[in-house]
């Protein structure tokens, strides 16, 4: 959870000659200059969750909690259709959202770093332009582009295109992953960008030279070295949009719903913490695998392409 | 050079804006030549040389290769292959896929690859690291890699970017030995980029020195160090010392000049000669003059006195002042007979053969 400095290890099994030379050594700088941060999280990441955990193995006794260990609530959350439904919509939604975030970003990001010339800096910077404003905000202008009388379908309508306003843009899983595309697209698009960065140019020539043409150079240089980035950014995007609360309750709708809506109804008004709690531990560990798996495929699929 | 050029560079000039990297610059290359562009950074070598490959586009000239128009190809579609100068080892493979890299798109048979990268890593003498990845690789090793993934394409020119200049200068003179029995061995024409003159003295069978996007002389190098054509190309190649001489006569191909300390001479007349008020530059090389110890006799003798004296293990520059000329001369003596015991200030004989002057065009 913490990144400690990594000599922490092979420095221990050395004998330590006394304290005083410990206290002395670039380790031990290390750790004071990271004592604040390190602190911090521990008190309010790791923490809060360990606090979670033990809540999903209690019981909500009315006002009280039962604090004797019952897996219960993992049996609930995992059968219930309810949730399993949210948690499946909620799953697919961000694994949506990251394809296609993923695969709008990475033009963007590989126009830059290679077609950017010198004006590199100014297209990151309209890149994060829209991050100024809030995040709110900018959720909010979408139920004005995507509404019944919206800038879309008034848009559309206007050039002929349709007669009557399409519904099915708001208020449905669709906005949902429209929103979420755009919200998340400069978090995907900035470590696409460094990746593709850090690639030596000479390596693309050196492909061209060997006989590739674009296209294939693309795919056995390119994208197999920019991998890091693409695998930052999905990571980036589909951890926080499971569980993305803001977004489904202004522009989902009914069909929008996600998981994170049902938790804080626990948390609130069904006010059952143990089955939030269970909730939340649940759709982190299937996050947390999913994620495992998208590394895993992406690393096969480039490995597919040589 | 009975034969068509492997490579003819035609009237090739390259401007960025106002900047010209290559200005009208000739050349013909013959097959199986080992041929080095030789001049210091910004001369316009490494544009000529990523001309050839295809990475640049002159803005105008022509650049045949075997015979064939390559202007408007591709790198891709060249039959040329480039060795890097940081070498391009693709740091996601291994030696033995990175060799392999460029045969995947001729779709051989399994076989017949596998046997391809490996002959190309015994020629370079890696087979035994074929699995490695390319940051397990030294400097030397990374160059080996490079060249095999080059010479495994069995290209028609093998065109090579100051390939030597990252390694240290022992591994770089045992490399220069070595890519000059490869070349011989496959046969290839290889085109070196180098700043370095006794690399491209070394290996070379004709050298094009360079400067300011021009090519200032093209010959092999016994002829390039001994009849540099100027100033410039003498200078660049080793120490020369220069002085001024008046012209008496001067035919199609001989000068005869008369020099202050070095007598009357006739040497040849350099391509592009130009008096400049009746005087010539002419010049002799620092270990064209030897010294004469005690009562040893010349024909062609200069006296003068040591005026300083550097130690170089094998050898001793000595500083040399002559009356009546302008500039002391510099002298390079083997240590065989005690040079480097000279005392500064010491008077000094220098022999010298009349034949090691050479007259220079500007």
């Amino acid at each position: 959870m913490v990144a400690l400095p990594g000599s922490i290890d092979a420095e221990s099994k050395q004998p330590l000659v006394g304290s005083r030379r410990w206290a002395a050594s670039d380790e031990a700088k290390g750790l004071t200059l990271i004592s604040p941060t390190l602190l911090y999280a521990l008190a309010l990441l790791f923490l809060p969750v360990l606090i979670v955990i033990a809540y999903s193995f209690w019981s909500q006794d009315y006002l009280t909690i039962d604090r004797s260990f019952t897996l219960e609530n993992y049996r609930v959350a995992l059968t219930e259709p309810i949730y399993r439904d949210l948690l499946w919509r909620s799953l697919t939604i961000s694994l949506v959202v990251s394809v296609i975030t993923v695969s709008f970003s990475y033009p963007v990001a590989w126009f830059i770093s290679f077609h950017g010339g010198v004006h590199k800096n100014l297209w990151l910077f309209l890149i994060t332009v829209p991050c100024w404003t809030s995040y709110l905000l900018r959720v909010m202008s979408w139920k004005v582009i995507l509404g019944y009388q919206g800038v879309l379908n008034t848009g559309l309508m206007s050039t002929g295109l349709i007669d009557t306003p399409v519904t099915s843009l708001l208020y449905n899983s669709n906005a949902v992953i429209i929103t979420l595309v755009h919200s998340w697209a400069a978090f995907a698009i900035l470590p696409i960008y460094v990746s593709l960065e850090k690639i030596d140019r000479s390596l693309i020539e050196a492909a061209h030279d060997l006989g590739d043409n674009k296209v294939w150079s693309f795919l056995r240089v390119t994208l197999p070295l920019s991998l890091p980035g693409v695998i930052s950014a999905f990571l980036i995007v589909m951890i926080p949009t499971v569980g993305d609360y803001v977004t489904p309750k202004l522009v989902g709708g009914k069909d929008g719903v996600m998981i994170a809506t049902a938790i804080q109804a626990q948390f609130g008004k069904g006010a059952n913490w143990p089955l939030g709690a269970a909730l939340s531990v649940t759709t982190m560990v299937i996050v947390s695998a999913m994620a495992g798996l998208m590394v895993l495929a992406l690393k096969l699929f480039v490995r597919r392409i040589k | 050079m009975a034969d068509t050029p492997m490579i003819e560079i035609d009237a090739v000039s390259r401007y960025y804006g106002i900047y010209r990297a290559l200005d009208d610059v000739s050349l013909d290359i013959a097959a199986g030549e080992f041929f080095s562009l030789l001049g210091p950074s910004g001369c316009g070598k490494t544009t000529l040389l990523r001309s050839i490959a295809g990475f640049d586009t002159p803005t105008s000239g022509d650049i045949r290769i075997d015979g064939h128009s390559a202007i408007d190809l591709p790198p891709n579609k060249r039959p040329t292959n480039m060795v890097f100068q940081n070498y391009a080892i693709f740091p996601h493979l291994n030696v033995e896929e990175n060799v392999a890299y460029g045969l995947k798109r001729l779709k051989l048979n399994a076989d017949d690859e596998r046997q391809r990268v490996g002959n190309a890593l015994e020629q370079v003498r890696l087979a035994h690291l074929s699995k490695r990845k390319a940051h397990e690789l030294s400097g030397g090793q990374r160059q080996r890699v490079a060249l095999a993934r080059a010479l495994v394409m069995r290209p028609k020119v093998l065109l090579l970017d100051e390939p030597l200049s990252a390694l240290d200068k022992k591994l770089r003179e045992e490399m220069q030995v070595e890519l000059r029995t490869l070349q011989k061995a496959v046969g290839i024409t290889f085109v070196l980029v180098t700043h370095d003159q006794y690399e491209a003295l070394a290996m070379s069978d004709r050298i094009a020195v360079m400067f300011g996007g021009r090519i200032a002389q093209v010959a092999t190098p016994k002829e390039i160090y001994q009849h540099p054509l100027t100033r410039q190309v003498a200078d660049f190649l080793g120490g020369m010392n220069f002085m001024q001489a008046k012209i008496t006569s001067e035919s199609a191909v001989n000068l005869s000049v008369e020099t202050t300390r070095f007598g009357n001479v006739t040497i040849a007349k350099p391509k592009g000669f130009t008096a400049n008020n009746g005087q010539a530059t002419i010049g002799i090389r620092p270990e064209r003059l030897r010294v004469l110890w005690d009562d040893a006799k010349a024909d062609c003798e200069v006296t003068g006195h040591v005026v300083d004296r550097h130690y170089f293990g094998e050898i001793t520059h000595l500083i040399v002042d002559v009356p009546g000329l302008e500039k002391p001369l510099s002298v390079s003596e083997t240590n065989n007979f005690g040079a480097d015991d000279i005392p500064v200030g010491a008077p000094i004989r220098l022999a010298y053969d009349p034949d090691a002057l050479v007259a220079m065009a500007d």
